[in-house]
């Protein structure tokens, strides 16, 4: 009995004390990846080819998805609205809860479950097939030529595409809220302009958004370096990427409201 | 330097993450607010502000002019001093009142200006004499419970 118990505290602790270890590590693996990152700029050609496969291949998940985000919004503001007589604050409704808060954590998560998940499978191949090793055999460091460029790639693509998300989403409930259901359209948007502003809520939720993107992309590509050069290793390490960079935004997420929102 | 297809798609994304931006500030949010106009500081004090919050807007005739910029407590009269930023456009004469009012029923709080008759005009710094604080519902209440209490019984009529 006694050894049972033991034996299940120790591994509690072997548990914490590997997370522990694994986050400094990626945390030297971040700041490792901010010095080398002189050649992702020097050569941009290599960076603009990462913005492709993070930013321009996530554009429709990100398009399509903002579009029914925004008409459900709509829908749903409407319903809750119309029994207060206020269905003119559908614009409010919709902009402010967009721009603050979807926008940033639902492009993120998808973010990370489109383009960070591919970044982690594609290192750990890379490193699976010793790619990387041979790099580092012709003296070519695979942190600047590998890892740095996808890190810009991914933190430039991230609050465009979150922009770009609740632009989308803003025009989806406009179009529910008033071609569709026909509220009015000057007060849709004047009560909008009036609510939102400039600094306190689009300035702050593309803030939120440069966050997760570089949380999200030191997530993925620590996954995918640090993974076991096995099939399984890669597997494993690209799910890990999706869950713990979707629990990573949505922590981030309440902390930054909390700094960002809750004062005055 | 060589141009691929990829460029023309990254530059694409570029441009729309770009226009989606210059979207939400202008057409979402408004930029072109008061914050790069030029602006003069007035002060106010007020008994009771109820729920105004700063950035609430400063309304005359409806139109707002101005907004509020900071609240702070007085602690010699117990009052609430409101600072309001008001657009340089807008000139109003020294003797004009200020009062605290919520759009509808249940909305947010603003101050309404009332403007007096004075030659002479406000100027950044100077402070509003004539003001009125928010209308707190409770008291109003309470004011017409003790009003009814106190008014005298109807004779009966056995």
């Amino acid at each position: 009995m006694m050894d049972f118990a033991q034996a299940g505290l120790r591994r509690i602790g072997r548990r914490i004390i590997d997370s522990i270890w694994r986050m400094g590590t990626a945390t030297r693996f971040l700041a490792l990846t901010l010095l080398h990152s002189g050649q992702s700029f020097s050569r941009f050609q290599l960076t603009i080819r990462e913005i492709f496969s993070a930013g321009v291949l996530s554009l429709i998940i990100i398009l399509v998805s903002g579009l029914f985000v925004g008409m459900v919004l709509g829908l749903q503001g409407y319903e809750t609205l119309q029994t207060y007589g206020s269905e003119e604050a559908l614009g409010i409704l919709v902009s402010l809860s967009l721009v603050r808060e979807l926008g940033p954590v639902v492009a993120a998560l998808l973010f990370a479950s489109r383009a960070g998940s591919a970044i982690t499978a594609e290192i750990g191949l890379m490193k699976a097939t010793e790619q990387i090793a041979a790099m580092e055999m012709m003296a070519v460091d695979p942190i600047a030529r590998v890892v740095a460029p996808r890190f810009w790639g991914a933190v430039i693509s991230m609050p465009l595409l979150a922009a770009l998300f609740s632009a989308m989403g803003i025009f989806g409930g406009y179009l529910v809220g008033v071609v569709l259901i026909g509220v009015d359209e000057g007060a849709f948007w004047s009560q909008m302009q009036a609510a939102v502003d400039f600094r306190e809520d689009i300035l702050n939720g593309v803030i939120k958004s440069v966050v997760f993107g570089v949380a999200v992309t030191v997530i993925a590509l620590f996954e995918g370096y640090d993974a076991p050069p096995t099939a399984e290793g890669v597997s494993r390490a690209t799910t890990r990427t999706v869950v713990t960079s979707s629990l990573a935004i949505l922590g981030l997420d309440f902390i930054l409201t909390a700094f960002m929102f809750s004062g005055v | 330097m060589q141009r691929a297809t990829l460029d023309l798609w990254v530059g694409i994304f570029v441009v729309a993450g770009l226009g989606a931006l210059l979207f939400l500030a202008l057409k979402v949010g408004n930029m072109t607010g008061f914050d790069s106009a030029s602006t003069y500081t007035v002060r106010a004090k007020f008994e009771n502000i109820g729920g105004l919050k700063p950035r609430a807007p400063i309304k005359s005739a409806g139109v707002v002019v101005g907004r509020v910029s900071d609240i702070s407590f007085d602690n010699g009269s117990y009052e609430a001093v409101v600072s309001m930023k008001l657009d340089s456009r807008f000139k109003f004469p020294k003797d004009t009142s200020a009062a605290i009012m919520t759009s509808g029923l249940l909305g947010e709080q603003y101050i309404a200006l009332e403007a007096g008759g004075e030659e002479k005009m406000l100027a950044d710094g100077d402070s509003l004499k004539l003001t009125q604080g928010a209308v707190v519902l409770e008291n109003l209440i309470g004011q017409f419970l003790y009003h009814k209490a106190d008014s005298p019984q109807e004779a009966d009529p056995r």
